[in-house]
């Protein structure tokens, strides 16, 4: 068995991370700059925050489509919390708790009403999205708080505070995923559900958690988005979940349930936003930008098949 | 002659199914092959109809000699198997399903009119009481099974073989499809006809042939030969005393168990051992007691206590275990360690404010491991990687772990080579004398009187009988079968 070239090729999201960061900075002058590098992490944190939460989903052998629309429910709930109790905190609050209870309910009909995950939330990705535009009547929610600014565009000391925020899910994320029983279970349940049952877990509980946990780091990534915006877009995260997927697929996760790391979906989410900084760099023309990236997914779940292939034989 | 088979020989990675499968089958002769779970019987008919090659022997067609690589070549000298109703496509109606892979076409468009035609066709020259426009899914057990016959005489069969085609029937279907048997070889066709059930044999068998371990032992008008003598020839010799475990003497009840139709009770320091054919309800039994199925009536104590089992996270928590038949998919997350697996079920033992003690939860591995001697790398190494024998032990070793007080084992030894059987039976000994009671549920009649104290028999969904562990395979082959 070439056990050598299949470690190398575990480490491939990382490796081609590397390999693309080296790659711009020697390409293009101003790739390594502070400015360049703090402007990456502002346009991934939002979709990489959210893939943090996509990945138990994934790994748990679900799907959650509806996180596009829970981001703009949050943040439009969020920012009208603000505007109306004129409180930072409580319309933070208020948005990552929305989006907590999004997934709650998404967890909810999955688990007890036994609807498979892409049905459920397919149909609350329009329900959702459709309860956003009417509490906010279709318009953006205006005359948030300066200091609501801070969120996604204030700075520690030399870092973006979004970084710290990153760091901080990412951390948690990795401790609950890889230490914790509920992660334990969530591997158990992609892996193979009936073997979970079987073994006296009650799945369906997990599951609702599972779910709502994906719901509230949406949560946070749309009060992220509001705050960069300093707008609560109804319209905001359109497409997301699948720039969140793909983030989640090319660091290593499975559609088939059982596997994904969050340092992987880290690293997945940095390749796509390097992606497109990169190409914005390179003058490469945005319409070039989705071939590209599309065209990424592939390579990378196709390498994945291929040393899972070689493994097995 | 319509087809002559001589000392068919054929193996799986070592393990002999076919050592000398012998058998001739004339046109218009309905043929029965009877025999154990795992005597060879499916086997044999899989090479009859092409689905798997022989390693040796000889088969003969009309007279000549044949080999046959793939099912397409057997259909085309006509053998045609008859499939459980499993393998119909139940959206689809009776005719598409019949036509299924060989559509009628007109140009580039499908010829419906026509293969419906063709599917009535067919019905009506047989009598059939099944519509051709009929979706497969509204039929009955026994109409899908008509089906199942239409797809293979639409191909002109001289030789039919049919494998166990009333095992999920009930008597009154069952003898519609006896009436489609009799009609067929009323025709001419030659039948091989695969059963369990030996009562059916004085109804339609002409001939019967018993296999056992891999060997045909008597080939004989079935005229000639009686239930008894054929139940004497399917099990072969008994276990002597010598062989069996040492009897402890049982403690208080653990498990009670009171269903419609199944009524036992496990006691501490017990292996109860359960019997019957495939089908006959013991996995359901299992299952039910486990949660996977909930009893819709009944009772079930444990220890004394009346358990509301309604989910195995219930059944866990009252105290029972389930070591399933189906490591793969049900017993095991394959794609994960030993580690994982071994504690899955009880998780929380090894957690501090939801936190998994890694360190602690390494050593209890290890120290099971060590305990049940798994052959692995490390408990790190995937399940999937281990053998059959190591499956069952990691599988064994996560209910050891949660030390249950009652353990169902069903089929613990399928699938594992023999110094792994003599393992699992030691380490069941040892739960059962730790003061744990235990179903053994198994198809292996010498294991059976080999480990349990007493043993139970299923049929049809009934525990028909309740035999001591001095008992014969005989007897309980008797009562597994008869009526």
């Amino acid at each position: 068995m070439p056990r050598e070239s299949s470690v190398v090729q575990r480490f491939l999201p990382f490796i081609s991370l590397a390999a693309l960061f080296v790659i711009l900075s020697i390409a293009s002058p101003y790739f390594l700059t502070a400015t360049n590098i703090s402007s990456v992490i502002r346009q991934t944190v939002v979709i990489n925050i959210m893939a943090l939460g996509m990945t138990l989903v994934i790994v748990s052998g679900g799907i959650d489509l509806s996180v596009g629309s829970i981001l703009a429910f949050s943040g439009v709930v969020g920012t009208m919390t603000m505007v109306s109790t004129d409180s930072v905190m409580l319309g933070i609050l208020a948005g990552i708790a929305s989006g907590a209870l999004w997934g709650c309910a998404n967890g909810l009909m999955i688990a007890r009403m036994r609807i498979p995950p892409f049905i459920v939330t397919l149909g609350t990705l329009g329900i959702v999205r459709g309860l956003t535009l009417v509490i906010s009547g279709g318009l953006p929610v205006v005359g948030l708080p300066k200091e609501h600014g801070f969120l996604g565009e204030g700075t520690v000391g030399p870092a973006p505070f979004v970084l710290v925020v990153l760091v901080a899910c990412v951390i948690v994320a990795h401790f609950m995923l890889h230490s914790t029983k509920l992660g334990r279970y969530t591997y158990a349940i992609g892996s193979n559900e009936a073997a979970a049952i079987y073994a006296g877990i009650p799945v369906g509980r997990f599951k609702v958690a599972i779910y709502a946990i994906c719901g509230l780091l949406t949560g946070l990534a749309g009060m992220i988005e509001t705050s960069r915006l300093m707008t609560g877009q109804p319209t905001a995260g359109v497409t997301y979940e699948l720039q969140v997927i793909a983030a989640v697929v090319i660091g290593g996760g499975s559609l088939a349930g059982g596997e994904g790391t969050v340092i992987g979906t880290l690293i997945g989410a940095f390749i796509m936003g390097l992606l497109s900084n990169g190409s914005d760099l390179l003058g490469i023309n945005p319409y070039w930008q989705q071939v590209i990236i599309g065209a990424i997914i592939i390579l990378a779940v196709a390498l994945d098949v291929a040393r899972k292939r070689r493994f097995a034989s | 002659m319509l087809l002559e088979l001589s000392s068919i020989r054929k193996s799986f990675g070592g393990v002999h199914a076919l050592l000398d499968g012998t058998l001739r089958v004339d046109s218009g002769q309905v043929h029965a092959l009877v025999g154990e779970n795992g005597a060879g019987k499916s086997t044999l008919m899989k090479i009859v109809a092409g689905m798997l090659r022989r390693d040796g022997g000889e088969m003969r067609w009309k007279g000549e000699s044949v080999d046959f690589a793939q099912p397409a070549d057997a259909h085309d000298v006509g053998i045609h198997m008859v499939h459980q109703e499993s393998l119909l496509a139940p959206h689809l109606t009776v005719a598409q399903n019949v036509f299924l892979g060989r559509e009628r076409m007109r140009g580039f468009r499908l010829d419906r009119r026509s293969m419906i035609d063709g599917a009535k066709e067919i019905l009506e020259a047989h009598h059939f009481p099944v519509k051709a426009d009929s979706r497969v899914e509204t039929l009955s057990p026994a109409q899908k099974q008509i089906v199942e016959i239409c797809r293979a005489l639409h191909g002109n069969p001289s030789l039919l073989i049919f494998d166990e085609p009333t095992s999920s029937l009930s008597d009154a279907e069952a003898s519609e499809v006896f009436r489609t048997v009799d009609a067929l070889r009323e025709k001419g066709i030659g039948i091989i006809y695969i059963t369990h059930r030996l009562v059916e044999l004085e109804q339609i068998a002409d001939h019967v042939t018993i296999l056992r371990d891999g060997h045909t032992i008597q080939s004989c008008p079935a005229a000639d030969t009686t239930t008894a003598e054929i139940v004497h020839h399917m099990v072969g010799r008994d276990i002597s005393s010598s062989e069996q475990r040492d009897k402890l003497t049982p403690g208080e009840t653990r498990l009670k168990v009171s269903l419609p139709g199944v009524d036992f009770e496990l006691r501490s320091g017990e292996i109860v051992g359960m019997a019957g054919l495939i089908g006959a309800g013991r996995t359901e039994v299992c299952e039910t007691i486990f949660g996977i199925t909930p009893a819709e009536s009944g009772a079930i104590a444990v220890n004394g206590k009346p358990a509301d089992i309604r989910s195995p996270n219930d059944a866990v928590a009252a105290g029972i275990a389930l070591v399933t038949e189906d490591r793969q998919h049900t017993g095991l997350a394959i794609n994960l360690s030993i580690r994982t697996n071994t504690t899955l079920a009880n998780l929380d033992a090894l957690c501090t404010a939801e936190v998994v003690q890694v360190s602690k939860e390494k050593a209890v591995t290890e120290q099971l491991r060590e305990k049940l001697q798994m052959q692995a790398d490390s408990v790190e190494q995937k399940a999937s990687e281990l053998s059959g024998g190591n499956q069952q032990k990691v599988v064994i070793a996560k209910w050891m772990f949660r030390d249950t007080d009652v353990v169902l084992f069903d089929e613990p030894t399928r699938g594992i080579d023999v110094g792994a059987k003599a393992e699992v039976f030691a380490l069941m000994d040892e739960l059962a004398r730790q003061g744990k009671a235990i179903l053994m549920v198994s198809s292996e009649l010498p294991e059976l009187l080999q480990v349990a104290d007493r043993i139970l028999v299923m049929r049809e969904g009934e525990l028909v009988a309740e035999l001591p562990r001095e008992t014969t395979q005989q007897e309980i082959m008797h009562h597994a079968v008869t009526q």
